[in-house]
C-alpha cells in the first residue's frame, strides 16, 4: 500500500504548507513566544510580527491592515461576518440573502439566524453554477440587513459576479460579505473593486497552516461580535492571537500574491489538459458548472453509470487523491447540495468527482491520473456498481 | 497491481478487528470499509436514553475501525451504505410490524447490504474476496460442486441462523475466519495482538434499535414519516373470540409475548398470533402456542441444490431455539417447503426465519409464513 506513487488532487479541501511558511512557522513557534498583548520587550516582539503578518495579508486583498480581523479559519470568519453583521443590527424585522451552493460555515450560520427569528432568502443558481445579480436585486427586502454570496465556489470553482451584486447591494445600503475561501490565491483579489464590506480567508487553502483565517471588515462596517473575552482585533475576536500561524499565514499570503499570475497558468494548463483527457477518453463523462468564469485548478466531473464514492477508494488504493462530489462522510447521504442546486439528477451527483490542482502538479501527474480514471470507471462500468 | 486484497468488514468490535488484524498478520492486502447504515443523529427522542454506546454506526465505533485499521497499517475507508439500508432493511422491518410479523433485519441486512451492497463495493476497489466477522464456516464441496455453509465451532456463537440467504456467488467469495475459533480465542488473539478493541462488548442483536426497545423505535420512526402508530391500535381477543380489552398498536406485539398484554385473567396469557387486518391481537393458553408444522416461502438452498422428496433436518424457527427434528417435504413450488416436527414447536411466529439444519451442515432455509 506504501509503496505506491501518490499524488495529490484535493488543493480545495486542504494544500501542503509552503517550505517558505513552514520556515517561517518553525522559527516563530520557537521564538516568538511572547503575548502579543504584552508590554514588555517578549510582547512587543510577538505584536512586530501579528501587524507584519496584517499587513501582508491587507495587502494580497488590497485592503487596509486595519481591517483585517485575524480569526481561528474560514469557518470562523464566515460565522463572525453572517452572524455579527445581522446581529448588529438593531431593527425588528431582519431578512438576509444568500444562495444555495454556500459553504457549510455560510449555510449553517443563516440556519441559526433563522432560529433567531430572520427570515434567509437562498438564491437559486442555473446549471452553470453562477449567480445571477438580478435575483439579489429582486431578492432585495426593505428589511433586508445582509447579503452574503461566495466568491469562487469549493465544488466547482465557478466565481461569482460579486461587483455586480455590491453595486446592487451598495445602492440599497445593504451590507455585502463574500467568502472568498476558495479565491484567494487562485483567482485576484481586490476588496475595493469587488466592493465587499466583508471578506473571509482561511490560511490553509493558500499553502498556510490550518486553523487561522481572517476577515476584512470594511472600516465603518458595523459587526456585533460572536465570542466575548479580551480586546484583541479591535473588539471583534477576543482571544490570545495564535502569532506562529498567523505569521505564516502572512508568509503565505505574500508567496500568493508573487505566484497568483505563475500558478494560474500552470493550473489553468493542467485542468484543461485534465478535462480535455477525460472528455476525449471517457465516454459519458462530462464537466459540472460552467467552465468559463471558474478558479483555474478545479474540474467537477461526472462518470455516468459510477458511484463516486467507490470511484474515490479505488483511486486512492492506486495512488490519487480526489473527493466526491456527494458528500459521503460519516453521517451524510444526501448528495451535494451544490451539484443539487445545479439541476444534477442525485444519479449524476453521486457519479461526480471533484479534481482540485495546486502547485505540486505535473503533466506527468494528470496523464497517469487520466490513465487510472479510464482504468477505473470502465472496471465499475463493467461491474456495474449503480451510483 | 499486485495481488488483489481482501476487503474487511469492519464494524469497530472484536470480532471484525481480529479478522483484519489475522489476514494482515497471514501477509494478506487488506483493505478496511465500516458500512455506515443508519444516522443514529435521526430520531432523537430515541438517543435520549442509550447516548449511543454500543450501537451500530456510532462515530464511536468508526474512530474503533478506524484506530485498529491504523495499528494495523491498512488502508480504511467509511462507505455510506444508509439510503439502500433504510430502503431495504428498515423499511421492510418496520412493514412486517405493521403486518403482524417479527422480523429478523440482520438477514436482510446480509441478504441485501452486507454480502450484496458491501461486495460490490469490494469489487469496484479490486478486492475479490471479502471477509467478515461472522461465526460460520464456508466449505466447498467437491463432489456436489457446490459451496456449504456449517455451524461455527463455537456454537454458543454461531451466527448461520441470519445467514441462510446467502447465495453460491456470495459464498464462493466469502471468509469467515472465526468460524473456527471461540469467542475466547478471539478475544485472546485480539488481546495478543494487542487490539485496542480486545476488551469491548459485544454489539446488540440489531444495531439500529437503541436499547432493544424496537416499539419506541417503531413509533418513533412512525412518527418521522407522518404516520400516527396508534393507527393499528385494536382489540386484544381469545383464541374463542371473547373481546379483553384494547391494545394501543400489534407492532408492540410479538407471538409467544407473555408480557406487557394489560389483560387480567386466571391464568397467565400468551399472544397466540396478531391479526393485521382487524388489528386484532389473538392471546391464549401456553399450550396453544404450540404448532406441529410450518411452511417457510422464498427457501434459498445453500448446502444442497433443493428437495425432490422428503428428508429429515433439524429446524431452527429463531436464533435461541434449538434445531428441532422435522422432515421437510417439498411443495408444489420450488421456493416453499414444508416441515413437519416430530414434537410440536412452541411459537412458531411468521417473518422468524426458518432455517434447516443437517448437523452442522446448512441445508438452506425460508421465511416462516
Amino acid at each position: 500500500m506504501n509503496s505506491v506513487q501518490r499524488s495529490y488532487f484535493d488543493h480545495n479541501a486542504t494544500t501542503p504548507l509552503a517550505p517558505e511558511v513552514l520556515e517561517t512557522m518553525v522559527s516563530c513557534l520557537g521564538q516568538v513566544y511572547g503575548n502579543a498583548s504584552s508590554i514588555h520587550y517578549f510582547g512587543q516582539a510577538a505584536k512586530q510580527r501579528l501587524e507584519q503578518a496584517r499587513r501582508e495579508l491587507a495587502q494580497l486583498i488590497h485592503a487596509n491592515p486595519t481591517e483585517m480581523v485575524f480569526t481561528g479559519g474560514g469557518t470562523e470568519a464566515d460565522n463572525l461576518a453572517v452572524l455579527g453583521a445581522v446581529r448588529a443590527s438593531a431593527q425588528a424585522d431582519r431578512h438576509a440573502i444568500t444562495t444555495a451552493i454556500e459553504h457549510p460555515a455560510v449555510m449553517a450560520a443563516c440556519a441559526q439566524l433563522e432560529r433567531e427569528g430572520v427570515a434567509v432568502t437562498r438564491l437559486a443558481v442555473g446549471s452553470s453554477g453562477v449567480v445571477d445579480p438580478d435575483d439579489v436585486r429582486r431578492a432585495l427586502r426593505p428589511d433586508t440587513v445582509l447579503i452574503s454570496v461566495m466568491h469562487a465556489n469549493n465544488e466547482l470553482g465557478t466565481i461569482q459576479p460579486i461587483a455586480e451584486i455590491s453595486r446592487i447591494a451598495r445602492e440599497a445600503g445593504v451590507p455585502l460579505h463574500a467568502d472568498g475561501v476558495q479565491a484567494l490565491g487562485k483567482i485576484r483579489v481586490d476588496v475595493n473593486e469587488l466592493g465587499v464590506d466583508l471578506y473571509s480567508l482561511s490560511a490553509h487553502k493558500i499553502y498556510g497552516p490550518k486553523g487561522v483565517g481572517a476577515l476584512y471588515v470594511r472600516k465603518g462596517t458595523r459587526l456585533a461580535p460572536v465570542t466575548f473575552g479580551g480586546h484583541h482585533e479591535r473588539d471583534r475576536r477576543p482571544g490570545t492571537e495564535n502569532v506562529p500561524a498567523i505569521a505564516a499565514f502572512g508568509a503565505a499570503a505574500v508567496l500568493a500574491g508573487q505566484r497568483l499570475d505563475a500558478d494560474a497558468e500552470h493550473l489553468a494548463a493542467l485542468r484543461d489538459r485534465l478535462e480535455c483527457a477525460v472528455l476525449e477518453r471517457i465516454h459519458s463523462a462530462g464537466v459540472n458548472g460552467s467552465r468559463w468564469k471558474r478558479t483555474p485548478n478545479t474540474a467537477n466531473l461526472y462518470f455516468d453509470g459510477v458511484d463516486g464514492e467507490a470511484m474515490v477508494i479505488a483511486l486512492d488504493l492506486r495512488g490519487f487523491a480526489v473527493s466526491t462530489g456527494a458528500a459521503c462522510s460519516s453521517g451524510a447521504i444526501t448528495p451535494s447540495h451544490v451539484l443539487t442546486a445545479i439541476g444534477l439528477g442525485s444519479e449524476r451527483a453521486r457519479a461526480s468527482l471533484r479534481f482540485s490542482l495546486g502547485r505540486s502538479n505535473t503533466a506527468a501527474q494528470v496523464d497517469a491520473l487520466v490513465d487510472a480514471l479510464e482504468l477505473s470507471v470502465a472496471h465499475l462500468r463493467r461491474i456495474s456498481v449503480h451510483a | 497491481m499486485p495481488e488483489a486484497p481482501i476487503a474487511v468488514a469492519m464494524s469497530g468490535g472484536v470480532d471484525s478487528s481480529t479478522v483484519a488484524a489475522l489476514l494482515a498478520r497471514q501477509g494478506h492486502a487488506i483493505v478496511g470499509m465500516t458500512m455506515q447504515l443508519w444516522n443514529q443523529r435521526r430520531l432523537p427522542e430515541l438517543a435520549a436514553e442509550g447516548g449511543g454506546a454500543g450501537r451500530c454506526c456510532s462515530l464511536d465505533d468508526v474512530y474503533d475501525a478506524r484506530r485498529v485499521a491504523g495499528q494495523i497499517g491498512v488502508p480504511y475507508y467509511v462507505v455510506n451504505f444508509e439510503r439502500q439500508f433504510e430502503e431495504q432493511v428498515v423499511k421492510p422491518f418496520v412493514a412486517d410490524y405493521l403486518a403482524g410479523r417479527t422480523p429478523i433485519p440482520c438477514t436482510l441486512c446480509n441478504n441485501y447490504i452486507k454480502f450484496d451492497r458491501f461486495l460490490e463495493m469490494a469489487d469496484a476497489v479490486g478486492a475479490r474476496m471479502m471477509a467478515t466477522g461472522h461465526y460460520a464456516r464456508v466449505r466447498y464441496d467437491a463432489a456436489s460442486g457446490r459451496y456449504q455453509l456449517l455451524r461455527a465451532v463455537d456454537s454458543s456463537k454461531d451466527q448461520t441462523y441470519f445467514l441462510f440467504g446467502l447465495t453460491q456467488q456470495q459464498l464462493a467469495r466469502t471468509l469467515f475466519p472465526l468460524g473456527e475459533l471461540t469467542k475466547t480465542e478471539v478475544r485472546e488473539l485480539a488481546q495478543s495482538m494487542g487490539l485496542a478493541v480486545a476488551a469491548k462488548g459485544d454489539s446488540q442483536e440489531i444495531c439500529f434499535v437503541p436499547n432493544g426497545d424496537y416499539a419506541a423505535f417503531l413509533s418513533a420512526y412512525l412518527k418521522e414519516s407522518g404516520m400516527e402508530a396508534g393507527a393499528t391500535r385494536g382489540p386484544i381477543v381469545s383464541t374463542g373470540g371473547q373481546r379483553l380489552g384494547e391494545h394501543a398498536g400489534v407492532h408492540h406485539f410479538t407471538v409467544g409475548q407473555r408480557r406487557g398484554l394489560g389483560v387480567a385473567t386466571g391464568e397467565p396469557l400468551y399472544v397466540i398470533s396478531t391479526d393485521p387486518r382487524t388489528q386484532s391481537v389473538v392471546v391464549g393458553r401456553k399450550e396453544e402456542l404450540l404448532r406441529g408444522d410450518l411452511q417457510a416461502r422464498e427457501v434459498n438452498w445453500i448446502s444442497i441444490a433443493g428437495l425432490t422428496e422428503p428428508i429429515r433436518a433439524e429446524v431452527k424457527i429463531r436464533n435461541k431455539h434449538a434445531a428441532a427434528p422435522a422432515t421437510l417435504g417439498p411443495t408444489g413450488d420450488p421456493k416453499r417447503v414444508r416441515a413437519i416436527f416430530d414434537d410440536p414447536q412452541r411459537a412458531v411466529t411468521p417473518g422468524q426465519g426458518a432455517v434447516f439444519y443437517s448437523g452442522e451442515l446448512v441445508l438452506g432455509g425460508g421465511w416462516i409464513e
